[in-house]
Protein backbone atom coordinates (compact mmCIF):
# COMPACT_ATOMS: atom_id res chain seq x y z
CA UNK A 1 0.00 0.00 0.00
CA UNK A 2 1.71 3.43 -1.36
CA UNK A 3 0.41 6.89 -1.20
CA UNK A 4 2.23 9.47 -2.53
CA UNK A 5 1.65 13.54 -3.21
CA UNK A 6 3.31 14.88 -5.98
CA UNK A 7 4.70 18.97 -6.49
CA UNK A 8 5.70 17.93 -9.81
CA UNK A 9 4.59 16.07 -13.19
CA UNK A 10 4.37 12.34 -13.00
CA UNK A 11 3.61 9.74 -15.76
CA UNK A 12 0.79 7.52 -14.42
CA UNK A 13 2.33 4.63 -16.57
CA UNK A 14 5.79 4.50 -15.33
CA UNK A 15 4.73 4.99 -11.87
CA UNK A 16 2.66 1.71 -12.25
CA UNK A 17 5.40 -0.20 -13.58
CA UNK A 18 8.04 0.67 -10.97
CA UNK A 19 5.22 -0.22 -8.69
CA UNK A 20 4.59 -3.47 -9.88
CA UNK A 21 8.00 -4.41 -10.34
CA UNK A 22 8.61 -4.01 -6.90
CA UNK A 23 5.62 -6.07 -5.83
CA UNK A 24 8.39 -9.12 -6.10
CA UNK A 25 6.16 -10.94 -3.12
CA UNK A 26 2.57 -10.88 -5.31
CA UNK A 27 4.28 -11.57 -8.32
CA UNK A 28 1.77 -14.53 -9.50
CA UNK A 29 -0.27 -14.17 -7.31
CA UNK A 30 -2.69 -10.83 -8.90
CA UNK A 31 -5.04 -11.44 -11.67
CA UNK A 32 -6.72 -8.62 -12.22
CA UNK A 33 -5.25 -4.94 -11.98
CA UNK A 34 -7.74 -1.91 -12.14
CA UNK A 35 -6.23 1.70 -12.64
CA UNK A 36 -7.98 4.97 -12.75
CA UNK A 37 -5.98 7.80 -13.83
CA UNK A 38 -7.60 11.28 -14.11
CA UNK A 39 -6.06 14.16 -16.16
CA UNK A 40 -6.49 17.93 -16.23
CA UNK A 41 -8.80 19.18 -19.15
CA UNK A 42 -8.51 22.36 -20.81
CA UNK A 43 -12.51 23.02 -20.26
CA UNK A 44 -14.80 23.18 -17.55
CA UNK A 45 -18.39 24.77 -17.08
CA UNK A 46 -17.77 25.89 -20.72
CA UNK A 47 -14.80 27.82 -20.27
CA UNK A 48 -11.46 27.39 -20.95
CA UNK A 49 -8.67 26.32 -18.45
CA UNK A 50 -5.36 27.40 -19.09
CA UNK A 51 -4.14 25.86 -15.86
CA UNK A 52 -5.16 24.93 -12.47
CA UNK A 53 -3.56 25.33 -9.06
CA UNK A 54 -4.42 22.27 -6.28
CA UNK A 55 -3.78 23.10 -2.59
CA UNK A 56 -4.00 20.26 -0.06
CA UNK A 57 -3.55 20.39 3.59
CA UNK A 58 -0.34 18.67 4.38
CA UNK A 59 -0.58 15.72 6.48
CA UNK A 60 -3.82 15.49 6.84
CA UNK A 61 -4.14 14.28 2.89
CA UNK A 62 -1.66 11.37 3.58
CA UNK A 63 -3.55 10.65 7.18
CA UNK A 64 -6.83 10.26 4.86
CA UNK A 65 -5.79 8.86 1.61
CA UNK A 66 -4.34 5.57 4.03
CA UNK A 67 -7.27 5.54 6.08
CA UNK A 68 -9.21 5.22 2.38
CA UNK A 69 -6.82 2.71 1.45
CA UNK A 70 -7.07 0.50 4.74
CA UNK A 71 -10.73 0.65 4.17
CA UNK A 72 -10.78 -0.64 1.16
CA UNK A 73 -8.31 -3.64 2.17
CA UNK A 74 -11.01 -4.30 4.88
CA UNK A 75 -13.93 -4.28 2.13
CA UNK A 76 -11.82 -6.18 -0.35
CA UNK A 77 -9.66 -8.99 -0.74
CA UNK A 78 -6.61 -6.70 -2.10
CA UNK A 79 -3.01 -7.68 -2.85
CA UNK A 80 -2.19 -3.89 -2.94
CA UNK A 81 -2.88 -0.74 -3.74
CA UNK A 82 -1.63 2.63 -4.74
CA UNK A 83 -2.54 6.38 -5.14
CA UNK A 84 -0.59 9.03 -6.22
CA UNK A 85 -1.68 12.89 -6.36
CA UNK A 86 -0.60 15.87 -7.51
CA UNK A 87 -0.37 19.32 -5.60
CA UNK A 88 0.90 22.78 -6.79
CA UNK A 89 0.98 24.41 -10.59
CA UNK A 90 -1.37 21.77 -13.29
CA UNK A 91 -1.34 22.37 -16.68
CA UNK A 92 -4.01 20.79 -19.49
CA UNK A 93 -3.19 16.80 -19.92
CA UNK A 94 -0.89 16.67 -16.68
CA UNK A 95 -2.14 13.39 -14.47
CA UNK A 96 -3.79 14.90 -11.82
CA UNK A 97 -4.28 11.35 -10.12
CA UNK A 98 -3.43 7.97 -10.21
CA UNK A 99 -5.18 4.99 -8.34
CA UNK A 100 -4.51 1.31 -8.50
CA UNK A 101 -6.03 -1.69 -6.90
CA UNK A 102 -4.44 -5.51 -7.70
CA UNK A 103 -6.21 -8.46 -6.79
CA UNK A 104 -6.38 -12.27 -7.55
CA UNK A 105 -9.91 -11.01 -9.30
CA UNK A 106 -11.37 -8.75 -11.03
CA UNK A 107 -14.68 -7.64 -9.25
CA UNK A 108 -12.26 -7.00 -5.54
CA UNK A 109 -9.96 -5.23 -8.18
CA UNK A 110 -12.58 -3.06 -9.94
CA UNK A 111 -14.74 -2.54 -6.29
CA UNK A 112 -11.47 -1.02 -5.00
CA UNK A 113 -10.69 1.15 -7.37
CA UNK A 114 -13.72 2.77 -7.39
CA UNK A 115 -14.01 3.14 -3.74
CA UNK A 116 -10.66 4.85 -4.04
CA UNK A 117 -11.04 7.23 -6.38
CA UNK A 118 -14.71 8.32 -4.90
CA UNK A 119 -13.82 8.45 -1.12
CA UNK A 120 -10.66 10.61 -2.04
CA UNK A 121 -13.05 13.26 -3.81
CA UNK A 122 -14.98 12.99 -0.88
CA UNK A 123 -12.34 12.99 1.57
CA UNK A 124 -9.27 14.28 1.11
CA UNK A 125 -8.23 17.80 1.61
CA UNK A 126 -7.70 18.88 -1.75
CA UNK A 127 -9.18 22.36 -3.42
CA UNK A 128 -8.84 23.41 -6.99
CA UNK A 129 -8.02 26.62 -8.20
CA UNK A 130 -8.82 27.36 -12.19
CA UNK A 131 -7.11 30.02 -14.02
CA UNK A 132 -9.40 31.07 -17.23
CA UNK A 133 -8.21 33.33 -20.02
CA UNK A 134 -9.78 36.17 -17.73
CA UNK A 135 -9.61 35.67 -14.04
CA UNK A 136 -9.42 32.81 -11.26
CA UNK A 137 -12.40 30.97 -10.05
CA UNK A 138 -12.16 28.11 -7.19
CA UNK A 139 -13.73 24.91 -7.71
CA UNK A 140 -16.73 24.18 -5.60
CA UNK A 141 -18.20 20.93 -6.00
CA UNK A 142 -17.25 17.47 -7.66
CA UNK A 143 -18.43 16.68 -10.75
CA UNK A 144 -21.22 13.66 -9.74
CA UNK A 145 -20.56 10.42 -10.71
CA UNK A 146 -23.12 10.10 -13.42
CA UNK B 1 -4.29 27.68 26.60
CA UNK B 2 -2.81 27.90 23.06
CA UNK B 3 -4.80 26.54 20.06
CA UNK B 4 -3.44 26.91 15.92
CA UNK B 5 -6.33 27.60 13.88
CA UNK B 6 -5.87 27.24 9.96
CA UNK B 7 -7.80 28.12 7.00
CA UNK B 8 -7.41 26.84 3.33
CA UNK B 9 -8.47 27.98 -0.27
CA UNK B 10 -11.54 30.17 -0.67
CA UNK B 11 -12.31 30.24 3.45
CA UNK B 12 -8.49 31.95 3.93
CA UNK B 13 -9.21 34.40 1.14
CA UNK B 14 -12.52 35.02 2.08
CA UNK B 15 -11.17 35.32 5.95
CA UNK B 16 -7.81 37.09 4.96
CA UNK B 17 -6.05 35.36 6.77
CA UNK B 18 -3.82 31.73 7.22
CA UNK B 19 -2.77 30.32 9.83
CA UNK B 20 -2.88 31.98 13.66
CA UNK B 21 -1.85 30.85 16.80
CA UNK B 22 -4.56 31.77 19.60
CA UNK B 23 -4.79 31.97 23.24
CA UNK B 24 -8.91 30.31 24.12
CA UNK B 25 -10.77 29.48 27.39
CA UNK B 26 -10.14 26.05 28.37
CA UNK B 27 -13.89 24.59 27.47
CA UNK B 28 -14.02 25.81 23.67
CA UNK B 29 -15.74 24.20 21.02
CA UNK B 30 -14.71 24.49 16.85
CA UNK B 31 -17.53 27.07 16.37
CA UNK B 32 -16.24 29.02 19.25
CA UNK B 33 -12.43 29.00 17.77
CA UNK B 34 -14.38 30.11 14.37
CA UNK B 35 -16.25 33.29 16.24
CA UNK B 36 -12.30 34.07 18.58
CA UNK B 37 -10.49 33.63 14.92
CA UNK B 38 -12.59 35.81 12.93
CA UNK B 39 -15.63 38.34 15.05
CA UNK B 40 -19.03 38.23 14.38
CA UNK B 41 -18.49 36.40 10.43
CA UNK B 42 -21.21 33.24 10.76
CA UNK B 43 -19.75 30.05 9.45
CA UNK B 44 -20.76 29.87 6.29
CA UNK B 45 -22.83 26.97 5.58
CA UNK B 46 -20.58 24.53 4.05
CA UNK B 47 -17.95 24.42 6.05
CA UNK B 48 -15.74 21.78 6.69
CA UNK B 49 -13.83 21.31 9.87
CA UNK B 50 -11.46 19.14 11.62
CA UNK B 51 -9.65 18.92 14.70
CA UNK B 52 -6.01 17.81 14.89
CA UNK B 53 -6.93 16.70 10.82
CA UNK B 54 -9.67 14.59 12.07
CA UNK B 55 -13.11 15.85 10.03
CA UNK B 56 -14.83 17.62 13.32
CA UNK B 57 -18.07 19.29 13.88
CA UNK B 58 -19.04 22.83 15.69
CA UNK B 59 -20.02 21.43 19.03
CA UNK B 60 -16.62 19.25 18.91
CA UNK B 61 -14.63 20.60 21.89
CA UNK B 62 -11.09 21.57 21.33
CA UNK B 63 -8.22 20.82 23.45
CA UNK B 64 -4.28 22.48 24.18
CA UNK B 65 -2.47 22.33 21.64
CA UNK B 66 -4.65 21.25 19.06
CA UNK B 67 -4.61 22.36 15.51
CA UNK B 68 -8.42 23.61 14.04
CA UNK B 69 -8.62 23.82 10.62
CA UNK B 70 -11.75 25.12 8.51
CA UNK B 71 -12.22 24.92 4.94
CA UNK B 72 -14.40 24.59 1.63
CA UNK B 73 -15.84 21.43 0.72
CA UNK B 74 -12.65 19.36 -0.79
CA UNK B 75 -12.36 19.10 -4.92
CA UNK B 76 -9.40 16.37 -5.15
CA UNK B 77 -8.95 14.02 -8.26
CA UNK B 78 -10.02 14.89 -12.00
CA UNK B 79 -12.53 16.99 -13.06
CA UNK B 80 -14.50 14.83 -14.91
CA UNK B 81 -14.07 11.50 -12.62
Amino acid sequence: MAVEVRTTVFDPWQELARFQGEMAGNRGKYGATCVFVGSMRDFNEGDTVRSMFLEHYPQMTEIHLESICREAARRWELLDTLIIHRVGEIRPDDSIVLVAAWSAHRSEAFGAARYLIEELKSRAPFWKKEYLQEGTRWVESNTPVS
Amino acid sequence: MAVTVRFFASLREQVGSGDLLLDVADTTTVVQVWHQAVGDKPLPANTLMAVNMEYAGEETPVHDGDEVAFFPPVTGGSHGC
